[in-house]
């Protein structure tokens, strides 16, 4: 059994896969979409048009590098509010044609720079979660690695919240955290341990709704979220518009 | 080592507040003001709703205050007040931090929320108080506000929320980021129902409930000087490794660059949102 920060060691090397390996290997295309038709493209966040079988959904993901170059590229998959803009806007996209939307978490969180509070991070976040919550089209989000603080959530209201099991999710990262409560940031393991950030944590609290067992080969670990995807996405289409939204309002309405 | 820097800053501050703290104790009736440093009597910034009367600094209010100053008088009846957190994570510490708090500030939670009347016109208010953990969202904060929406979505009235906040509450982890996603929901629900939300930013409102509902209202408006923003100014200048500008992340700084509708003083906010309800009736 691994303690909550070997995870959180686990869910931030640089060598695991990537929201963009996820999407290669769960569809069979994926064509990339570029830009929040306002501001720019932020390379923290990818989206687009992915087939899963035959069927086109909508695919959204916070995107790390694997490399110094690739994370520069991406800035370490801290998106600023023209990704979570482009995100919206490819979601919103996807609800006017009727496909579901896939998306990917893995993220320290949205990026705190001058440029991102001039152009609102705190609104584009807000105005994401907002809308995600009316979607009329069946959501699935799957936090892959780091899921931190609401620029994760910003991708990540749902009718289905899965983790892999090394993934975490939290309110901010361990170090924030001690040194906000603990005045330490060297205390980060501790709270690591105290902040119930895996994915076993995250079941038992009623957040996440099914965990990905993970393994050395990632083509398993693919195949049975794919298998995930489809069999929910079958179940969450037999839904009603109207039920879908009801049944989705209910699963975060009831977290207190 | 950017975090050691950090520690020694919060070091210093709370050293700072802890003098000024004895030094008011000793004036007595008289306290200074932060910004323009005049030596002011007590009782006069008190009779000035709390603003400077020399120049002009809004001071923070709490909830119950802002509640007399804003709603008609007799008028506000509190709902929702028997909802407080269940420590969802057991989180060391925390029942007894929010329990002394309770007794220091006579506060059951962060939100307090009701329907009343202003200028005449009835509406839902919610209005956080930065005495109680400094306005952090819990599940209390969420589902207080989450009612309140929900009361307004119930009885077809429209929303007035003041917000005041550090962020999420850390204590109860990722149940407190769900709030975010609770709160927008309803907001959600609200807007659909053709419903007006006014979000009202007072200093500082930061973090959590900047990125959920502080950012929803079909109006936004402010008071003046306020911080408001996603991420708190210290982190940005350890991100950057530079100090900010003067003013940045301020009211003015927002306006500015487009995301609030308009600044309003204190003596002026009554009327304002009296004025807006009415061309919303
Ligand atoms: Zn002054």
């Amino acid at each position: 059994m691994k303690t909550a920060w070997e995870r959180v060691e686990i869910a931030r090397e640089a060598e695991r896969p990537k929201a963009l390996d996820y999407i290669e290997n769960i569809f069979d295309e994926f064509m990339e979409l570029h830009g929040d038709r306002n501001y720019g493209d932020d390379k923290a966040i990818v989206g687009g048009i992915a087939l899963l079988g035959n069927i086109p959904v909508t695919v959204i993901g916070e995107q790390k590098g694997k490399s110094a170059k690739e994370n520069i590229e991406r800035n370490f998959g801290m998106p600023e509010p023209e990704g979570y803009r482009k995100a919206l806007r490819l979601m919103e996209q996807a609800e006017k044609f009727n496909r579901p939307i896939i998306t990917f978490i893995d993220t320290p969180g949205a990026y705190p720079g001058v440029g991102a509070e001039e152009r609102s991070q705190g609104e584009a976040i807000a105005k994401s979660i907002m809308e995600m919550a009316g979607l009329k089209v069946p959501i699935i989000c799957v936090v892959i690695g780091e899921g931190s603080s609401g620029g994760a959530l910003a991708i990540g209201v749902g009718d289905r919240i899965v983790m892999l099991e090394n993934a975490i999710y939290s309110i901010l990262s361990p170090e924030g955290f001690a040194s906000i409560l603990y005045k330490d940031s060297t205390k980060a393991k501790e709270a690591a341990e105290n902040m119930k950030i895996t994915a076993e944590d995250l079941q038992k609290l009623g957040i996440a709704d099914h965990i990905i067992k993970e393994n050395d080969d990632f083509e398993k670990i693919t195949q049975s979220l794919k298998r995930y995807i489809i069999k929910n996405l079958k179940e969450l289409q037999k839904l009603s518009k109207d039920e879908l939204l009801v049944k989705r309002y209910e699963k975060y309405r009831k977290i207190y | 080592m950017v975090i050691n820097k950090v520690r020694k800053i919060n070091h210093k501050e709370s050293q700072t507040r802890k003098n000024e703290a004895a030094s008011d104790k000793m004036i007595g009736k008289w306290v200074k003001c932060e910004a323009c440093k005049e030596i002011l009597y007590k009782e006069d910034v008190h009779e000035n709703l709390s603003v400077c009367p020399v120049c002009g600094k809004h001071f923070r209010l709490s909830s119950r205050r802002r509640i007399a100053q804003i709603a008609d008088e007799n008028t506000f009846k509190e709902i929702a007040s028997e909802i407080l957190t269940k420590d969802p994570l057991k989180f060391k510490g925390y029942l007894e931090k929010v329990n002394a708090l309770r007794e220091k500030t006579n506060l059951q939670e962060a939100v307090t929320c009701g329907t009343c009347k202003i200028e005449g016109e009835k509406c839902v208010l919610a209005v956080m108080d930065g005495n109680f953990l400094m306005g952090s969202m819990g599940s209390a904060v969420g589902e207080r506000i989450t009612i309140a929406i929900e009361t307004a979505i119930e009885k077809r009235l429209p929303i007035i929320i003041f917000c005041v906040s550090g962020g999420a509450r850390m204590q109860e982890g990722i149940i407190s980021l769900m709030q975010m996603a609770k709160t927008s929901a309803a907001i959600k629900r609200l807007q659909d129902a053709g419903l007006l939300y006014i979000s009202v930013l007072t200093d500082p409102t930061t973090g959590g409930v900047t990125a959920s509902f502080a950012s929803l209202g079909d109006i936004i408006l402010a008071e003046p000087d306020a911080l408001i923003g996603f991420a708190g100014p210290r982190v940005i200048e350890q991100t950057i490794k530079q100090q900010l500008p003067e003013g940045f992340q301020k009211s003015e700084f927002l306006l500015e660059h487009g995301f609030i509708d308009k600044i309003v003083e204190r003596k002026d906010m009554k009327h304002t949102l009296g004025k807006l309800l009415k061309y919303h009736k």
